[in-house]
C-alpha cells in the first residue's frame, strides 16, 4: 500500500509549523493547502504578489486579477496584502519565507534539486521561481513519486537532470517513505504500508540512514 | 509630464523598430491587451519583449509573437498550457529566448530603475542559468552577478491613474506593473479609469507619476 496524492499532501500540511509563511509550488503541492488546519495561522504566499491567499473562488465569484502562481483563480482571506514582484521574490531571497513546497524531476542525496528543465532537446525550458524558491526559503520540502515511470529512483547520489539548486531540499515525501536530508546523509523519517527501509535501501542506490 | 493619450494607438505611435519591450503581466492578469493589440496595428517589429510568459492562448502577447514581429523573448516562464504560439516559433527556430529566474527577471529591472550597475544574488549559483557568469563568495554564501535590465518601452496594465500619472494597481494584477515602470525610457499606462488629480488617496498610490510618460483609459 502506497499514500495517494492527497494523503501525501495531508502528511506535509501535518509537518508544517503553525504560523509559518509557506509558499506552494504549481502542481501537486498546492494540494497542501486543502489539508492546512486553519487554527493553525498557516499564511501562504503566492509568487504573483499576494499573502494570505485563500482557496478557489465559487464559479460566480472568479476575478481575472485575483489568481495564483499556476494561473488560477483564487480569493484573498482577511489579513492578505498584495505587493509587487520584486518585493515578492525580495521575500524570498531575503530568507524570509519559512517554508516551500516544490516537485521534483530529481533530489540529490546531497539536497539537490532538478525540477525545472528535463533538458531534453526538443523540450522547452520554464524556470519560473523555482530557483528563487528553491535557494531562498528556509525549509525546502519535495512531494514527489520515489520513482520515475521507467522505474528509475529519482532519489539519487547525484541528479543527471539540469539543476534548480544546489544542497536546497531539506525534506523528501514520496507514496512510500519520507526522507531526510541531513549533513550526515539521507535519514528514513517514515515508511508507509508494507515497505520497509530495507526494501528502500535495496532499491535505491543510496546509503540510507534510519531514524 | 504625463500624457493622457486619446486612444491605444496615440499611445504606441512612435515604439521604433528593434525596440526592447516591457510587457507587464502574470498570464493574463495584468497584461495590457488594448495596448499590445494597438502595437500589432503600428507594426513595430524585431523587438525584444521582456515579460514574466511568453503568451497565453491567441490574444495579447501570444497575438504579438503570432505575427512574427519579436526576435526575442526575455522571460522566466513561456511553456505552459497554453503557449501554443510561443512553442510553435521557438521549435520551428523562429524566435530566441533568453530564460531568467522571475526573481532574477524583477530585480534586474528594479536595478535598471533604481540606478544600480548590477546585483550578486544566491538564485542560480550552481545551475546552467548562471553558467558563465561571475560569482563571488560573500559572508560565506555564494553569489552570481546578475546584470541591470532596461528597456525602452514599458507597456503595463494598472487599475486607475490621476490625471498626473500616478498609479493604483488591482490585486494579484500589480505584479511586474511597478518594477516595469520604473526601468523603461518610455513608460505607458493602460487603465480602466482616468481620475481627476486629487482623487487618488496619495498613501495608495503604487507608481508615483514620475515614472509614467502616457495614460490611457482601455
Amino acid at each position: 500500500m502506497t499514500l495517494s496524492k492527497a494523503e501525501m499532501a495531508a502528511l506535509v500540511a501535518r509537518d508544517i509549523p503553525a504560523g509559518s509563511f509557506v509558499n506552494l509550488g504549481i502542481g501537486q503541492p498546492t494540494m497542501v493547502a486543502d489539508h492546512l488546519d486553519a487554527g493553525h495561522g498557516v499564511v501562504l504566499h503566492t509568487e504573483n504578489g499576494m499573502l494570505n491567499m485563500g482557496p478557489a473562488p465559487a464559479a460566480d465569484e472568479v476575478d481575472p486579477d485575483l489568481t495564483n502562481a499556476g494561473k488560477q483563480p483564487v480569493t484573498e482571506l482577511a489579513g492578505a496584502a498584495y505587493f509587487d514582484s520584486a518585493a515578492s521574490f525580495a521575500m524570498m531571497r531575503g530568507g524570509h519565507l519559512d517554508v516551500c513546497v516544490l516537485g521534483a524531476f530529481q533530489v540529490s542525496a546531497g539536497g539537490d534539486l532538478a525540477n525545472w528543465h528535463t533538458g531534453a532537446p526538443d523540450a522547452i525550458p520554464a524556470v519560473g521561481g523555482a530557483m528563487d524558491l528553491a535557494t531562498g526559503a528556509k525549509s525546502v520540502f519535495v512531494m514527489m513519486t520515489l520513482f520515475a515511470k521507467d522505474g528509475s529512483p529519482k532519489l539519487v547520489p547525484t541528479c543527471t537532470y539540469p539543476l534548480t539548486g544546489v544542497g536546497c531540499v531539506d525534506r523528501v515525501y514520496t507514496e512510500v517513505a519520507v526522507f531526510d536530508l541531513t549533513p550526515e546523509g539521507v535519514v528514513v523519517r517514515e515508511t508507509f504500508g508494507t515497505t520497509t527501509p530495507e526494501q528502500l535501501a535495496d532499491a535505491l542506490d543510496l546509503p540510507l540512514r534510519l531514524r | 509630464m504625463t500624457t493622457i493619450c486619446a486612444d491605444v494607438d496615440e499611445a504606441v505611435a512612435d515604439v521604433a523598430d528593434g525596440s526592447v519591450v516591457l510587457i507587464g503581466g502574470f498570464g493574463m492578469a495584468g497584461m495590457p491587451v488594448q495596448l499590445i493589440d494597438a502595437l500589432i496595428r503600428q507594426g513595430a517589429t524585431d523587438l525584444t519583449v521582456v515579460s514574466n510568459n511568453a503568451g497565453n492562448g491567441d490574444t495579447g502577447l501570444a497575438a504579438l509573437l503570432a505575427r512574427g514581429r519579436v526576435r526575442k523573448m526575455i522571460c522566466s516562464f513561456p511553456r505552459q498550457a497554453d503557449s501554443h504560439v510561443f512553442d510553435g516559433l521557438y521549435r520551428a527556430g523562429r524566435i530566441e529566448l533568453e530564460l531568467v529566474p522571475q526573481g532574477t527577471l524583477a530585480e534586474r529591472m528594479r536595478a535598471a530603475g533604481a540606478g544600480i550597475g548590477g546585483f550578486f544574488s544566491p538564485t542560480g549559483v550552481g545551475t546552467q542559468l548562471a553558467a558563465g557568469k561571475e560569482t563571488r563568495e560573500i559572508d560565506g554564501r555564494h553569489y552570481v552577478l546578475e546584470a541591470p535590465l532596461r528597456g525602452d518601452v514599458a507597456l503595463i496594465g494598472a487599475h486607475r491613474a490621476d490625471r498626473m500619472g500616478n498609479l493604483v494597481y488591482r490585486k494579484t494584477a500589480r505584479n511586474f506593473g511597478p518594477v516595469m515602470a520604473t526601468a523603461a525610457t518610455t513608460v505607458v499606462a493602460q487603465v480602466v479609469q482616468v481620475v481627476e488629480t486629487g482623487e487618488l488617496d496619495p498613501e495608495a498610490v503604487v507608481t508615483p507619476s514620475i515614472y509614467v510618460d502616457r495614460v490611457v483609459a482601455a
